[in-house]
């Protein structure tokens, strides 16, 4: 009973947090509106091997950022004209965070930029994590792991219990700023030279975590394998999705995923990642 | 004075400019962007008679100065598009084009006697996209058979009628002359230029199609060519398209013959960049003293 309590009180606090939210969100326009900007670059560290942090000033599409969404980088260099969507990792007042991995010629650029340099962006994109009260697991694998962040800062702020479980190749990163908040944080590496030898999945399944909602972001492989998981232990599971993209706003119809869909005659449709994701019901998504 | 009306076929476009079809939705995703009330014309993306589910992805890779899709005209179908669409759009002041796709000639008439008596301004025919294996870009790379479609749908269509033609063939001038004889009001192009992308760390295609349809800045000396071709070698009006990103490209167009223009996958690029053209063409004409686009449209002998 104590526990239902407890409980109903950050339930309560959750709600207040989120009218709040929702009454500045309202002050501003509709909660999922898209502006572009000319963003100035604050700082650029280097994390580990690949792996950037940067922060942007752009007070007109920072305060529109909800937990979970993304924003389109314009590489604007006559070459590679499509931009890059990349996850928020943590929101200000007027700043965006974005820590990222270089995999090709966009975030290749992005990661020289430095300080004073201006870039183009447009957001924010997607729906984002739907933040439910109750206790939360926040799963993350690799490059999955920065939009967790400010998944994780809004749900303690709202009251709730977080564990976070990250899984790395080798080493680790963010993993100190997740306890900072307040999180219990688990590790998982490959190779064992942080925390678990081993994947997520099976660091939940050794450490028998539990959780009101299953918040996911990662590899395709390891989503499916965290949804079997979950669908086990009858725990919801939120998963942010990935596919290339051209437009990043819903209009070329090139970053599908198949999701289930009783009114097609084969029960399945393909969704938009950036429109209608990144975030889907686990539940939902056909795993292949 | 600067008149930058352009008529179509007896359609009356407030400026040249218009959005190439399968890079602007209906419009709805760019409404957060700019007005879509000062475009010539909105050109839908393709509508079939029955919901389409598309290609699997990736459906997109980019390459230098562009991108490859092999998106497959996914879409909700023609019901859906006329019960949503159409009633979004006309809250604009904007001519509203329906590109119509299919799979066989029967497919594409059921769409044409769907859009019969419906609100909205030209048709779009699409014999020329290269991510469907049956009927597409097939249609439009064979005069017969591109003569055919275009004389089976001009009986339904109750519109103006657009015949948007592929660049993959040897003489465009073969099948836009095939298409008027079909009874093509107006002609588009170019569709997008069938292309490859390899990944060779994972030694795999990047699209899961393998090949896929190229667009963007790189193709535009292509198409500025092709549609100068078929102004001389057709009648109709034609409208330009292929790799326009801003008033520079368009007038060049305009310049090679074209009546109207099309920017596609610039919109990706940069969601303002369709108003940007029409302010500069605006512009241009100013600074140039150009009244009315008659007087530079198809200047080069």
């Amino acid at each position: 009973m104590g526990k239902l309590k407890i409980g109903f009180i950050f339930t309560n606090r959750s709600l207040y947090d989120i009218l709040i939210k929702t009454f500045v969100f309202h002050t501003r326009g509709s909660v999922y509106m898209k502006k572009t900007e000319t963003a100035l670059v604050l700082s650029n560290n280097k994390l580990t091997e690949g792996i950037f942090d940067i922060t942007l000033k752009c007070p007109d599409i920072a305060p529109l950022a909800r937990a979970g969404q993304f924003i389109e980088i314009y590489p604007d260099n006559g070459a590679n004209l499509l931009s890059r969507p990349i996850s928020i990792c943590e929101a200000g007042a007027d700043t965006l965070r974005i820590v990222f991995q270089v995999v090709g010629k966009g975030t290749a650029l992005f990661s020289n930029l430095k300080s004073g340099d201006k870039v183009r962006i447009l957001g924010t994109c997607g729906n984002g994590y739907e933040l439910k009260p109750g206790s939360a697991l926040l799963v993350g694998g690799g490059i999955g792991v920065p939009p967790l962040l400010e998944t994780a800062k809004r749900l303690i702020a709202a009251g709730n219990d977080v564990t976070v479980v990250l899984g790395f190749r080798s080493g680790s990163f963010l993993s100190d700023e997740f306890e900072k908040l307040g999180a219990r944080v688990h590790i998982a590496t490959d190779d064992g030279s942080v925390g678990f030898k081993g994947n997520v999945v099976d660091l939940i399944k050794a450490e028998s975590l539990t959780a009101d909602t299953v918040y996911s972001c990662g590899p395709k492989i390891m989503l499916k394998f965290l949804s079997i998981y979950c669908e086990e232990k009858n725990m919801p599971l939120q998963v942010s999705m990935e596919e290339r993209m051209a437009c990043g706003i819903g209009a070329c119809v090139g970053c599908v995923v198949k999701i289930k869909d009783e009114t097609s005659a084969d029960g399945w449709t393909y969704k938009k990642v950036c429109k209608d994701g990144p975030v889907f019901d686990s539940k939902e998504v056909c795993w292949e | 004075m600067i008149d930058t009306r352009v008529n179509i076929c007896g359609v009356e476009l407030k400026n040249p400019v218009m959005t190439a079809s399968g890079t602007f939705g209906s419009g709805k995703e760019f409404s957060d962007f700019i007005d879509l009330s000062r475009l010539g014309a909105v050109v839908v993306k393709g509508v079939a008679a029955v919901p389409w589910k598309g290609n699997p992805a990736p459906r997109i890779a980019e390459v230098y100065g562009g991108m490859l899709n092999s998106v497959g005209l996914q879409n909700p179908g023609v019901d859906w598009f006329i019960e949503n669409d159409i009633p979004f759009l006309r809250r604009f002041d904007t001519k509203i084009i329906v590109n119509v796709c299919g799979h066989s000639v029967e497919e594409y008439e059921n769409v044409v006697r769907k859009l019969q008596g419906q609100d909205i301004d030209m048709l779009e025919l699409n014999i020329s996209c290269p991510n469907v294996s049956e009927g597409g870009m097939s249609f439009g790379t064979d005069p017969k058979m591109a003569e055919n479609v275009v004389k089976a749908v001009k009986k339904l269509a109750d519109k103006p009628l657009i015949v948007k033609l592929t660049p993959n063939v040897t003489d465009i001038t073969e099948i836009a002359k095939a298409a008027v004889s079909g009874g093509a009001d107006a002609l588009s192009l170019i569709n997008t230029l069938t292309g490859m992308k390899i990944d060779i760390y994972r030694r795999k295609p990047v699209l899961q199609r393998k090949i896929g349809g190229m667009s963007g800045p790189a193709v535009k000396p292509v198409a500025v060519r092709m549609v100068y071709q078929v102004c001389k070698a057709v009648d109709v009006p034609v409208i330009g398209m292929g790799g326009i990103s801003n008033a520079e490209d368009a007038l060049e167009f305009i310049m090679a013959g074209a009546t109207g223009v099309s920017l596609g996958t610039a919109n990706f690029i940069d969601p303002y960049a369709s108003v940007k053209t029409v302010e500069g063409i605006e512009e241009y004409m100013k600074k140039y003293g150009v009244s009315s686009l008659d007087e530079i449209r198809g200047i080069i002998e």
